[in-house]
């Protein structure tokens, strides 16, 4: 783990890049997270997700799967990978601060 | 008279059944065992079968071998569960009401889920291996096959043996290697995931194991559909590889009962606590093997290492006592690398696959993360120890909990 400054605060983030403690997460971060994701910005469906996935991982402890999120914003897989290009599950938890998905073990 | 119902008599439902048969008092409780389907299946002998290493003989037993009396089996497919009257009815009519529940139905494959891939060309030019009605139409594929692109694709995770396909693409090139076709076929590993498997360092050994075999990984291709005239399959963010033979492992879910039961989540496996295995909404109900929603690996020894605490915690609850958090995640793994050999991992919910040796520290004799004859030949043997000691619940001389000694941190 490493102490990394992302949006002028520094918080702890793994060696994959995931941040650590979701309370340390800010919507600024996002916009930071997201821009090293190559998503220069953040449009209300981007924010519905990630708003989605925060809550998601407050009841449950993890970052959602990609069928969780579909289940649960009712935005189609297909608009999800224009959103979050490439493994948008794993790329929209980044930027929500959580830990990578689960989903496959 | 209390009433125990396992619903579903698969590995994990046959094992745990022979548990308490063994140790339960069977004049204070009637087991019911529930499924439609009277043949017991060796699931790992599906990897062989299309290689023709295994006969389909060799995979199947009747299920009456290994439930008798004063178990009583009923030949016959859940439909519902209702949790709040606590009765389970069945598709004969039949309904069963029960004191506590265990939910062994495991899951299987869907390959109606993804537009195109159960069309026309199913059992054609597309096949799997996850029941033994593919792997057998896959063996008479491969007898026949000329050679050209074999692309092998997961839909999505997690599935039951998250190394199936792995062992698959490896036994693949063995076998084409000698029937002396190898170099007119190409592998390509099509994968939702960012690497070869699901961790660290067992995705990099993996990557640079199958990389020396001349196997392309295609990574993060979560597929949206199969163009089966055009055999070509298509990524969501629009990659398209082209085939000439598909070897799919389709969506895995539960049983559609537990969604008709609102007992399951988005893939029909059922919530569970994941250190304890009982239901997160219903104190008597238990889920067991790969029903349930715990995030440990969908496989045979995991459900095996999970019962073996099971039992005795069960019964302890049952008197009254507090559930112990026991189960660890313990899954461990043999896989086939092909030419005579195999490697094996062990691992749990904290712990990522290394390196190192199992089960006795520094000696082994099997090797984890480390190709070797022996580990082939223990994956062989493995089916000997199924058939006569796991299924029947007797003890199998391994460890349940996870162990750190014997493996190095890399
Ligand atoms: C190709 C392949 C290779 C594998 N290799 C390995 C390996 O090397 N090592 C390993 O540990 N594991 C391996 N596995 C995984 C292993 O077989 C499973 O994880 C294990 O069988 C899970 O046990 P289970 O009891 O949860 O489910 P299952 O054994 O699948 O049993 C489920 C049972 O529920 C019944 N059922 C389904 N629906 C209903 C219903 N509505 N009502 C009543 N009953 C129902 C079914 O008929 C079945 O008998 C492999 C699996 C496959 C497909």
């Amino acid at each position: 783990m490493v102490a990394k400054t992302i949006a002028g605060k520094t918080v702890e983030v793994n060696e994959e890049g995931f941040m650590t403690n979701p309370n340390e997460w800010t919507e600024d971060i996002a916009v930071e997270i997201a821009k090293e994701e190559g998503i220069p910005e953040l449009t209300a469906d981007h924010w519905k997700i990630i708003h989605f996935c925060r809550q998601s991982a407050g009841t449950s402890g993890k970052a959602p799967t990609l069928r969780q999120i579909t289940t649960g914003t009712g935005i189609s897989t297909k608009e999800l990978f224009t959103l979050f290009p490439k493994g948008p599950a794993k790329k929209v938890a980044r930027i929500a601060g959580l830990g990578k998905p689960e989903g496959c073990v | 008279m209390k009433k125990l119902v396992i619903l579903g008599a698969g590995t994990a439902g046959t094992i745990v059944a022979n548990r308490f048969k063994r140790v339960m008092d069977l004049d204070e409780w009637q087991i019911t065992l529930v499924d439609p389907d009277p043949i017991h299946y060796y699931q790992p002998g599906f990897l062989f079968i299309p290689f023709g290493m295994y006969t389909k003989k060799e995979v199947i037993k009747p299920k009456r071998d290994y439930i008798s009396a004063p178990l009583t089996l009923i030949q016959s497919a859940v439909e519902e569960v209702d949790p709040a009257q606590r009765l389970v009815r069945l598709a004969n009519k039949q309904t069963l009401s029960y004191d506590y529940l265990i939910i062994a139905t495991g899951t299987d494959i869907h390959p109606e889920e993804t537009p195109g891939m159960a069309e026309q060309e199913w059992g054609k030019s597309i096949h799997s291996f996850y029941t033994l009605e593919t792997s057998l139409k896959l063996n008479q594929m491969l007898h026949n096959w000329e050679g050209g692109r074999l692309v092998v694709n997961v839909v999505e995770n997690p599935i039951k043996c998250p190394v199936a396909p792995l062992e698959f693409i490896m036994l693949a090139d063995w076998h084409f290697h000698k029937h002396g076709k190898r170099d007119r076929v190409e592998i390509i590993y099509a994968t939702p995931l960012s690497g070869a498997f699901t961790k660290p360092v067992a995705s990099r050994m993996l990557g640079e194991l199958l990389e020396r075999k001349n196997i392309l990984v295609e990574p993060d291709f979560m597929i949206e559909r199969v163009e089966p005239d055009a055999r070509k399959i298509v990524s969501y963010d629009e990659r398209e590889i082209e085939y000439d033979l598909l070897v799919t492992i389709p969506l895995n879910k539960g049983a559609e009962f537990i969604a008709r039961s609102g007992l399951g989540n988005e893939l029909n496996y059922v919530p569970v606590d994941q250190y304890t295995l009982r239901s997160k909404a219903y104190d008597n109900i238990f889920v067991l093997g790969d029903a349930s929603d715990a995030p440990a690996s969908k496989a045979g020894a995991t459900a095996h290492f999970s019962i073996d605490l099971f039992t005795e915690n069960f019964l302890r609850y049952v008197e009254g006592h507090e559930l112990k958090p026991y189960f660890d995640g313990h899954a461990n793994c043999f896989i086939e690398t092909g030419f005579g050999k195999g490697l094996m991992i062990d691992f749990n919910y904290e712990q990522e696959p290394l390196p190192g040796r199992y089960p006795l520290p520094g000696i082994g004799p099997l090797t984890l993360l480390e190709e070797s004859e022996f580990n082939h030949w223990g994956k062989l043997m493995f089916r000997w120890m199924y058939w006569h000691l796991l299924l029947k619940g007797m003890e199998v001389p391994l460890p349940s909990e996870m162990s750190m000694s014997g493996k190095r941190l890399v």
